[in-house]
């Protein structure tokens, strides 16, 4: 690849999402990245708060996934969903516990890396996105060898860390700030 | 590992008034001290968002805001993709936001259009654009909206679109009025359409807030100003266009959006492979 020219153009700034976004955002079956009943279906699901420890209900968050197999999903259907077309995208509001839950499937990833969920949260009162990540808990290896992870403190690095439920789901938490604050992204 | 017990949620609603209610001077008065203590910072050498986390004006955001500084982080593939959208999931209509009902509603009609494009200018083809508004007397269909400013049972306020071969969209609605809020005494939002964009790359997309021209509430209003530069805040107005108002029908505004890099988003284009 060549090098990358300079930016001719600069970005349009983010805002939060308000209060208000539910009746924008929301679509039949949005937190089903995959069919409840689809082999190999599981709940991701946390509980988002803020720096008090308290709920948030007005949260809104984004996962955005490989296959189980690794593969970069390109089908289309995100927002129409047919029951069996794996789009790799789904969005789920908190409840008014500041609990969100999607059914999906564990992501893979290319060979010896760690897979991950790309997740984005949103919510009324935060003024803009946070990039996280929720790993698999499995693969010691390869979370060794993760690039991010490796820089990280071991508090730090839990947050990152989604933990398996004795269902076979994954639990992953969110805590925009204070004690054991999630770890969020730059690119 | 076992999950604490979660405290007992406060109520939604419950939450939309800051406890403090201070006045608008104040807020006012801590805005410009904000805008002002980040230009020292930046003019000191660092390296601030362009919106900004901490921006306790904004009173809802003061328990919600990361404390620590994000970490970079190269993307991986996932993060350099992003969901593939297509005419399969939004249909044509949907971006008529006045036709969804039996009758006309009430208002302003307007047309807003404008491009999709990533930071070197090359339009984003086959991208989702939502957006979600109050109606023309500044009221939210949302139940917890209860400020006493009529419905209108001819608008619901929510459309999508996809974006075509040169980055556009162009939605058909009614401008929103301004409305009230609880963040401090007598707060009023400038009147603005919520967008939500997905760029080429999960890591460009973005949710934002458009006002209009000329707004006299802007200098008021914590969270236009929690974007700290003057000039990124003025790349959230839609500029009139009178190119796009059509004859004796409806008022345009344009409004590009451009999604954030890396710059391992940058692909060679496709034409020179």
């Amino acid at each position: 690849m060549s090098a990358v020219p300079p930016r001719t153009h600069t970005p349009t700034p983010g805002q939060t999402v308000g209060p208000f976004f539910a009746f924008g955002l929301q679509y039949p079956d949005m937190n089903q990245v995959v069919h409840p009943h689809s082999p190999g279906s599981l709940v991701l699901g946390g509980t988002i708060t803020d720096g008090n420890g308290a709920a948030i209900p007005d949260a809104l968050v984004e996962i955005w996934q490989a296959d189980s197999d690794g593969s970069i999903p390109r089908a289309r259907g995100a927002c129409r969903r047919d029951g069996h077309t794996f789009t790799g995208f789904g969005r789920a509001f908190t409840t008014d516990e500041g609990r969100y839950e999607f059914w999906t499937r564990d992501p893979g990833a290319e060979p010896g890396k760690a897979p991950f969920f790309a997740v984005i949260v949103y919510a009324r009162g935060l003024p803009n996105k946070l990039h996280t990540r929720a790993y698999l808990p499995e693969d010691e290896a390869a979370l060794a060898a993760d690039p991010l992870l490796a820089g990280l403190a071991p508090d730090e690095r839990a947050t990152l860390i989604a933990s398996r439920t004795p269902e076979g789901g994954l639990h992953f938490d969110i805590r925009l700030q204070g004690e054991k604050e999630t770890v969020f992204l730059a690119y | 590992m076992t999950t604490p017990p979660s405290p007992t949620a406060a109520a939604p609603e419950s939450l939309l008034a800051a406890p403090d209610q201070a006045s608008q001077s104040a807020i006012t008065a801590e805005i410009v001290a904000a805008h002002a203590e980040a230009e020292r910072r930046v003019a000191a050498g660092e390296q601030l968002p362009t919106t900004m986390y901490d921006f306790p004006a904004y009173r809802s955001s003061i328990l919600r805001h990361p404390t620590k500084n994000p970490r970079l982080v190269d993307p991986e593939t996932i993060e350099l993709l992003s969901p593939a959208f297509g005419q399969r999931d939004v249909a044509a209509i949907e971006s008529d936001l006045t036709l969804q009902h039996t009758g006309e509603p009430l208002g302003e009609r307007m047309t807003v259009e404008g491009r999709l494009l990533d930071s070197w200018g090359r339009p984003l083809r086959n991208q989702l654009v939502e957006i979600w508004q109050a109606n023309a007397a500044g009221r939210y269909i949302h139940q917890r909206d209860q400020h006493p400013a009529p419905l209108d049972p001819n608008f619901t306020g929510a459309g999508r679109a996809i974006t075509d071969d040169d980055g556009r969209y162009r939605f058909t609605t009614i401008k929103p009025g301004p409305y009230p809020w609880r963040n401090h005494v007598n707060a009023w939002r400038p009147a603005h359409i919520h967008f939500s964009i997905f760029g080429s790359s999960f890591t460009q997309r973005i949710i934002t807030q458009m006002y209009f021209p000329s707004d006299p509430l802007f200098a008021l209003d914590p969270i236009y100003n929690s974007i700290r530069s003057q000039k990124d805040r003025e790349r959230l107005i839609g500029v009139y266009d009178h190119n796009l108002t059509s004859p004796e029908f409806s008022m345009g505004y344009r409004f590009d959006i451009v999604v954030d890099g890396p710059d391992a988003t940058w692909f060679e284009p496709e034409e020179e492979n």
